[in-house]
């Protein structure tokens, strides 16, 4: 079997659109509120969550029948947890600056379900490279929404991008004003549906039928 | 073999328990001198902040180059060198009340910097307020937090919140004067300085951190 089969491109590319993990299986939501007020912080934390998913998917299908049945969860948790530490203390020794930037944002990927949902739903019963696509897949799907969330509420809400101004003094002087609620994370979940319900619009298959 | 048994699963658990045990105290074993030595670094840069120097790479060269001498205030308020290990964090400091002061030179003046500590919305706020040498007005200031909300509470580490600060005056009547007020209500301009609006609980933070560290530096600043 070729690496980038058929079936192995599906499983690295249809997580960035029509099986999204963010706006289709409604997964990691918690995470895109907290981390969205601002483009860099949401980059970040998509790169690191990929990089984790994809990690965590590798360790579990290589183990997944050796996995005892019942304690499953348990054994999914501390290869996540683990990883996590791994790459924070990595980065606090390496990368200073960028650990305190990210603060408490890369323990909370631990808590993120979508690593939780891929390792139940797809490293279990496949194999380690196609495991991997699906990590990688999976975290950049989330990365993106991250991404569109975090453009909309960092320029409508501070008038800049990665920090800097793009809104011109100009229309500031017109009597235009940011946007306070842009930084509030019930914008974010605003934001969040809005690109659900353009997708959903765009592509009939994600929707009901009506009966 | 029978993944499914009592035995099977026990000793998986515990085997898996021990590797992972193991390998991530040998990571934080082996990463512990850098971090540390990354932590010392960067409290020297953020000291070297409230004198308006950054871009440091090398913060013991800076730390060199400005003189900063890490002094301890005594109770009668002069200054005395500190022989200790240079502090990472100065809340323990404060709270056994060896109150730091870091006495450097820019450009030939005197320049004093207190450390400062205190809670914003999410967790702690500490910060660095540098004085001139007539103790009496503020020369910069630095302030970090913790896990203040982005384009909310963290703001009070931008250029646009600490800025106003310089020039202020320090005490009034013998009390600590410098304070941060609700945006748009400055009243006495030689002392108080805008919030953030959206970030009025980590704005009062910093407020309370100003005060109650300062007011225990009073005999420090009042001595001439």
């Amino acid at each position: 079997m070729s690496l980038f089969s058929k079936k192995n491109q599906e499983v690295l590319l249809t997580p960035l659109g029509l099986n999204n993990p963010v706006t289709v299986q409604v997964l990691g939501i918690c995470s895109a509120l907290a981390v969205t007020a601002q483009l860099e912080p949401a980059i970040v934390m998509g790169l690191s969550v990929t990089i984790i998913t994809a990690f965590a998917n590798l360790v579990i299908s290589l183990l997944r029948n050796t996995v005892p049945n019942r304690i499953r969860i348990i054994v999914q948790l501390v290869v996540v947890a683990t990883l996590v530490t791994i790459v924070s203390e990595v980065l606090k020794a390496f990368a200073y600056d960028v650990s305190v930037q990210l603060s408490v944002y890369i323990g909370l990927i631990i808590t993120n379900c979508i690593l939780m949902g891929r390792l139940e739903a797809f490293a279990m019963m496949n194999g380690p490279w196609e495991s991997f696509l699906d990590g990688i897949g999976n975290g950049l799907g989330y990365a993106k929404i991250l991404i569109i969330v975090a453009f909309f509420r960092e320029l409508f809400g501070s008038g800049a991008l990665f920090g800097f101004k793009v809104i011109p003094d100009a229309v500031y002087e017109m009597g235009y004003l940011n946007n306070g609620l842009m930084l509030m994370p019930p914008m974010a979940l605003i934001i969040c549906a809005c690109v659900i319900w353009y997708q959903r619009a765009k592509h009939k298959e994600l929707q009901e039928s009506s009966n | 073999m029978n993944t499914n048994s009592n035995s099977y699963t026990v000793i998986y658990a515990a085997i898996m328990v021990i590797i992972v045990a193991f390998l991530l105290a040998f990571v934080s074993s082996s990463l512990k001198e850098t971090q540390n030595a990354n932590v010392k670094n960067d409290t020297k840069k953020q000291i070297l902040s409230a004198i308006n120097v950054t871009e440091v790479t090398d913060a013991d060269a800076e730390f060199a180059k400005y003189e900063v001498k890490d002094m301890l205030m005594q109770a009668d308020g002069t200054l005395a060198p500190y022989e200790g290990e240079f502090n990472t964090s100065f809340k323990g400091e404060i709270a056994e009340n060896r109150l730091h002061v870091f006495e450097c030179k820019v450009d030939g003046a005197t320049k004093y910097i207190i450390p400062i500590y205190g809670a914003g919305l999410w967790g702690p706020i500490w910060g660095y307020v540098a004085l001139n040498d007539n103790k009496d007005t503020v020369f910069g200031v630095y302030f970090n937090h913790s896990g203040e909300t982005p384009g909310l509470g963290a703001e009070i580490t931008t250029l646009k919140f600490q800025a106003p600060f310089v020039g202020k005056k320090v005490l009034e009547n013998g009390n600590v004067g410098l304070s941060v007020v609700k945006n748009g209500k400055v009243a006495k301009p030689d002392y108080e300085v805008d919030g953030i609006s959206g970030g009025t609980i980590t704005s009062q933070g910093v407020d309370a951190m100003i005060k109650d560290c300062l007011k225990l530096y009073t005999p420090f600043l009042t001595i001439k």
